[in-house]
């Protein structure tokens, strides 16, 4: 028998998982200033995840999906983004939005259950979408969007993101093959952290990878180590560059290992093996970065600590900011009315009047 | 001016306004050099091109979720999703991205988009060609569902569609796409949504209905006026949100009410104009309400087709039993 197609799918990692490098690294990795900035960003989330865990844990946040050992996926391929790159995130896309241009108090009053945590009040963020729950609906709209940027002829592009559970749907599939028929500029990440919930990767698909879905859709992919922020922001960038530049779609999927639970609303010691965890510790990207700075000789531990206390003020602000607006300036009764429709129906005018005489009763 | 079917009223429609406004996209399914199945999109994509009118990959969440991303940045989509039997992978996108954009963004993002679908039975076609879920979508806050009867009204109520800032799904009754021509005039003028129309003016009894239902409705009505019973005829247009004032006010009037309904009788359309009418005007009712529907079956297949849909003669039945009440 003749092949009709055979397929091989790349795997990149500048870090190993004891922070030396396999390869030489690009050029954006030989300065020191931009690693600072990326473990910067990363010990930021971290931050912010345990201290909105903690805030649920008091009750003063609703459930809220960490990033814990996942940091270096949302940062390194968000952080590849341009300004006038559109944003589609998903639940756990807290990274990704940071690095665009969204407040890290907006995404905190979002989880808090407040709706203007999706207004995105920075500009540059301001054609970014909403957070996408339901699972995969976020990569029809990252190619709709995409159709949007290439009727126009921008030079600009879409990024979204996913998790390795979330490609079992149809709607990813669907959204790739409309990506790859009509060559969209589209980035989509693939975070593999290991489990949907409480399901192991292993009974969400038989492929050896899940770049490789996308190849049956003709969209470029690769398989990069997620828990190397170098790897990833590399990947990110030539597929961003790509997308910009008429190149068309890229999937890239990052392995990485989700450390925590799925949510606030979940226990992940009912599944997950406590050796397996503790093994994915040693390998988690925060630790990564740090540890290959600290072997270049220039940076000192009290220099990445002073990095992590920067972030904990910084989360303090915008927490700060997250409370002002619940305590003080809290939506009103008539909010759930005023954004339904442009001009909201005569039918449903009474029941607005209604919401209102009853606030604060 | 020539007369002209529904679903050429549909096609000069957005040809019309394809003109006008180039922020306008039409695709979906065979959409393209077919022109669609029922031909509502014939001579669109030689007229405006590759860009502005596209075929599809075949798959409905896309269609639908492409919409949303289109419309976030500013694009008018126009999808065409092939028979309203087929809306359900688009349902998804349709209820949890654009129904609520706009105020899950707290108006930020907004979702323009007129989704076309011809539904409804009476065609004899296959199977899930035939079911009328217009009540699915209505009942979802943040979506406006519209309803053409005739030609004229496909015109005028597409393009008030296709000009509103939110997410028009807009529902052809296929039975009726060339069951009778008017004199269209392609004069840009939209009818306003959200607004009965009031097909004839009497005094004894108010029946209301939409889509292809309004024929039986009329046919039934001159059937009454025989007798020497005047009817008003109102036609719901837009099922979400509806018009209840024009509807009340008709009640008041003639103090009995019908409701015609192609689709399953529970839990329709009609059951929420009768609970309507039940809270505002109980009092100026004569007679309970009467309902007219389709049965609370599975849509059959086409030979049973016609033991299912609500003919003339069920709507006189019920007529002259709310007529006769007292």
């Amino acid at each position: 028998m003749k092949t009709a197609a055979s397929f091989e799918i790349g795997y990149q990692q500048y870090l190993d998982e004891n922070a030396k490098p396999v390869n030489d690294l690009p050029a954006f990795a030989r300065d020191e200033k931009s690693l600072m900035q990326m473990y910067a960003d990363m010990q930021f989330l971290r931050v912010l995840d345990k201290r909105a865990v903690g805030m649920q844990r008091i009750g003063k946040m609703r459930t809220y999906p960490s990033s814990l050992g996942q940091e270096a996926v949302g940062i390194g391929a968000g952080g590849a983004l341009n300004e006038d790159d559109v944003v589609i995130p998903y639940y756990r896309g807290t990274g990704m939005m940071l690095s665009h241009y969204i407040h890290a108090h907006e995404i905190l009053l979002y989880w808090g259950g407040d709706e203007r945590g999706t207004c995105y009040k920075d500009e540059r963020a301001g054609q970014d979408f909403p957070i996408a729950v339901p699972i995969a609906t976020q990569i029809l709209h990252a190619a709709g969007v995409a159709t949007a940027i290439k009727l126009r002829g921008e030079k600009r592009c879409v990024m979204t993101e996913i998790g390795e559970g979330g490609t079992s749907e149809g709607e990813f599939y669907e959204g790739l093959n409309v990506a790859g028929i009509w060559n969209l500029p589209m980035v989509t990440i693939v975070n593999n952290n290991q489990w949907a919930i409480s399901v192991p990767s292993a009974r969400q698909t038989k492929a050896q990878t899940y770049a490789q879905k996308a190849l049956a859709a003709g969209v470029d992919c690769l398989q990069v180590d997620g828990n190397d922020i170098i790897a990833v922001r590399d990947a990110a960038r030539q597929a961003v560059e790509k997308a910009r530049n008429g190149g068309g779609p890229t999937l890239i999927e990052a392995i990485c290992y989700r450390l925590g639970d799925h949510t606030t609303a979940d226990d992940a010691s009912r599944y997950h093996d406590p050796e397996v965890a503790k093994a994915a510790r040693e390998r988690e990207p925060v630790k990564r970065l740090g540890d290959y700075l600290l072997s270049l000789g220039n940076i000192k531990q009290k220099d990445l600590d002073a990095v992590e206390d920067a972030a904990k003020d910084k989360v303090e602000e915008e927490v700060a900011l997250y409370f002002d607006q619940l305590e003080n300036h809290p939506q009103k009764a008539a909010d759930m009315f005023d954004y339904l429709y442009a001009e909201l129906p005569e039918k449903t005018r009474p029941q607005r009047e209604e919401a209102i005489r009853r606030e604060g009763k | 001016m020539d007369a002209i079917t529904l679903i050429e009223a549909v096609n000069l429609a957005l040809a019309s306004e394809m003109a006008r406004d180039e922020s306008i996209l039409v695709f979906g399914e065979d959409v393209g050099l077919n022109g669609g199945v029922f031909r509502a999109t014939d001579g669109l994509h030689a007229k405006f091109g590759d860009d502005r009118v596209m075929d599809t990959p075949l798959a409905e969440a896309m269609i639908a979720g492409l919409s949303v991303g289109l419309a976030a940045q500013g694009f008018k989509p126009v999808p065409e999703i092939q028979f309203m039997g087929f809306v359900f992978p688009a349902f998804n996108q349709i209820a949890t991205a654009a129904a609520r954009m706009r105020n899950r963004t707290r108006g930020r993002l907004s979702q323009p988009m007129t989704i076309r679908m011809p539904y409804g039975g009476g065609i004899h076609a296959p199977e899930h060609h035939s079911e009328s879920t217009e009540a699915l979508f209505a009942h979802i806050p943040g979506l406006k569902v519209v309803i053409p009867s005739n030609p004229t009204r496909a015109y005028g109520l597409l393009l008030a569609a296709l000009r509103d800032p939110d997410p028009v799904l807009f529902l052809e009754p296929k039975r009726v796409y060339r069951l009778v021509k008017h004199e269209v005039e392609d004069n840009g003028e939209a009818f306003p949504l959200e607004t009965c129309f009031i097909d004839r003016e009497g005094d004894d009894i108010t029946l209301v209905s939409w889509g292809a239902m309004m024929h039986e409705t009329l046919l039934a009505a001159t059937e009454l006026e025989k007798d020497g019973v005047t009817v008003d005829v109102i036609d719901v247009a837009t099922i979400a949100p509806m018009d209840m004032g024009t509807i009340f006010e008709s009640v008041r009037k003639t103090g009995r009410l019908v409701i015609v309904q192609e689709a399953p009788r529970s839990g329709g359309i009609g059951s929420e104009i009768a609970a309507e009418v039940a809270e505002h005007e109980i009092m100026s009712l004569l007679a309970p309400i009467g309902r007219v529907a389709g049965y609370d079956t599975v849509m059959p297949y086409a030979k049973l087709e016609g033991q299912y849909m609500p003919s003339v003669e069920r709507i006189l039945e019920e007529a002259r039993r709310i007529l006769d009440f007292s």
